[in-house]
């Protein structure tokens, strides 16, 4: 599903981020991405959702070089992913619906799929009752879970999350991450870049380590 | 068999869902940007004033060439000629000459003005009625006014059939207003050329405002548009909602442009008209007609669309999601 081949980045003023990273995820694996801050994991996560471009070797998506696809092309790697960030970036002038509807829309859907689609994803994060709701009016852990709504919508094949629960107790931790456990149940491959180790070793799934660049461990 | 006949239906209802998915869209991008633009008025409204002071300047300049253009029209209608005969001829070998006259095919009418006439629409216009009546005898010559037919209307021709009368032994001397009709002419041209110039430059104006307010737009909504693009939204989608607000800043200040032109119109109504009464009420204020109006309108939204268009083609790929 997810390949990187000797895959290094560079920036222009900040240096090496990776260097000569190689895994390889099978498809409906679960596997955490773990590293001291600034060891490259956001940099790994931004090469697969093509924020940025690496700078040597190959990342594969579902078999596809995304050394190669052009930029107008981009958008449609995207909505292969289902993206999940620290920070939610939700829409506040929204409603939860139309937060969740937004990548649905994107895509052209008609407004009867939509709708049944959104209250799907709604239901499983367990949310269905705050459609109406703007996101400043839910918890924190509400809102991470509206975005993880957001990110399944659109049934992607691989979910990507860049710490989901570095805003959360423990306890809602655990349980984000049960979520995506149900996520990769049924056969979604999901990659979580996260520092919690505790969680990390708890869940016992695969777990990539990133030091200073370079993948330290790759164990299953 | 029944399989194929239900995998097409399910294709037609796709492309049906597509379309209406599309639609949908576009009516929602085209109430969205309008809704957004009535959610900051100040800032809207001042915008669309600005390019509607812009667009009624041109549109201002536009207006009064037309109604230059009515006014030579008349003129045109009229190059009249008089032929003034010389003191000693009588109304009768007047008329007779006139008779001869008349015969010429490049004429459109032939009107004398005998010696009485002449006194009595002098006294009548003139003014100086009281003082024509100390003088013993009529002083006037007779007049034959000569209106060549409309064929005849360039210069070089009218010229010519000047000398021609002018080799007549009665006439004393013959008159035709041609430099101020030349003169004007080419005022005209000038004013024709300086209004696409104005047009030209305004609707630059125009097309940088909208750019400007669309660049602003798209600074307050980057966050938007950075979550868009994680998404998954093309460069296309995203313009929509811009798009349409380029349209809309366009269309109203296009509105708000006539709105301020008929205003100008209507308070420089009045001297027209009491200007038009001295001159036989053959002048008519001229205001655009719906097709004029439609046009305009359609050109002020394109403009405003472009401005959009011009920014967003740039800046859309400078905003990077991180």
């Amino acid at each position: 599903m997810l390949k990187f081949d000797h895959v290094s980045k560079r920036y222009q003023d900040a240096g090496d981020a990776l260097i000569d990273v190689s895994f390889h995820l099978q498809k409906g694996e679960m596997a955490f991405l773990t590293g001291h801050s600034g060891a490259g994991k956001s940099t790994l996560l931004k090469l697969i959702a093509m924020m940025e471009l690496c700078s040597r070797g190959h990342v594969l998506l579902d078999g596809q070089n995304l050394s190669k696809v052009r930029e107008k092309q981009i958008p449609f790697i995207r909505r292969k992913l289902g993206l999940i960030f620290q920070d939610n970036k939700l829409l506040h002038d929204r409603t939860i619906f139309d937060n969740v509807a937004l990548p649905l829309v994107i895509s052209g859907y008609g407004q009867q799929q939509i709708a049944g689609r959104v209250r799907a994803a709604l239901d499983k994060v367990g949310l269905l009752q705050k459609e109406k709701k703007y996101p400043l009016a839910l918890s924190s852990g509400e809102q991470q879970r509206v975005g993880i709504a957001r990110a399944v919508v659109n049934k992607p094949q691989l979910i990507l999350a860049d710490e989901p629960t570095g805003n959360l107790d423990p306890e809602l931790s655990a349980e984000v991450m049960r979520l995506f456990e149900k996520f990769q149940n049924v056969g979604v491959t999901v990659l979580i870049a996260s520092h919690d180790i505790d969680l990390l070793k708890q869940m016992g799934h695969r777990v990539l380590t990133l030091e200073n660049g370079k993948l330290k461990t790759s164990a299953s | 068999m029944k399989n194929k006949v239900h995998s097409r239906h399910q294709q037609s209802n796709g492309f049906l869902d597509k379309s209406q998915a599309y639609l949908h869209i576009h009516l929602h991008a085209l109430f969205s940007s309008l809704g957004r633009l009535s959610r900051n008025p100040f800032t809207s409204l001042m915008t669309a004033v600005v390019m509607a002071i812009a667009i009624s300047l041109a549109l201002g300049f536009y207006l009064l060439l037309a109604n230059m253009q009515q006014l030579t029209a008349g003129i045109e209608a009229n190059n009249q000629i008089s032929l003034f005969l010389k003191a000693g001829v009588s109304d009768r070998s007047g008329e007779q000459l006139a008779q001869q006259i008349r015969k010429n095919k490049q004429l459109d009418k032939v009107v004398l003005i005998s010696k009485k006439q002449a006194l009595k629409e002098f006294k009548d216009y003139s003014g100086f009625g009281d003082v024509l009546d100390i003088l013993e005898t009529n002083p006037l010559p007779v007049v034959i006014q000569i209106l060549p037919k409309n064929t005849l209307d360039d210069l070089q021709s009218l010229e010519q059939l000047l000398m021609e009368f002018e080799q007549l032994v009665q006439v004393d001397f013959s008159q035709i207003d041609m430099q101020w009709v030349e003169r004007l002419q080419s005022i005209m041209q000038i004013m024709q050329r300086g209004s696409i110039l104005l047009s030209g430059l305004l609707g630059l104006a125009v097309l940088f405002i909208t750019g400007n307010t669309i660049r602003l737009e798209l600074q307050n909504r980057q966050d938007e548009v950075q979550i868009a693009k994680l998404v998954g939204a093309t460069h296309s989608f995203i313009q929509w909602p811009f798009l349409y607000t380029g349209f809309w800043l366009g269309f109203i200040a296009g509105i708000m442009a006539c709105l301020l032109v008929a205003l100008m119109i209507m308070i420089i109504q009045n001297p027209i008209e009491n200007l038009s009464i001295l001159y036989d009420g053959s002048f008519k204020l001229l205001f655009l007609n719906l097709t004029e109006t439609l046009v305009l309108l359609a050109m002020t939204s394109l403009l405003g669309i472009l401005g959009a268009w011009g920014v967003l083609h740039y800046q859309l790929q400078q905003i990077k999601p991180e």
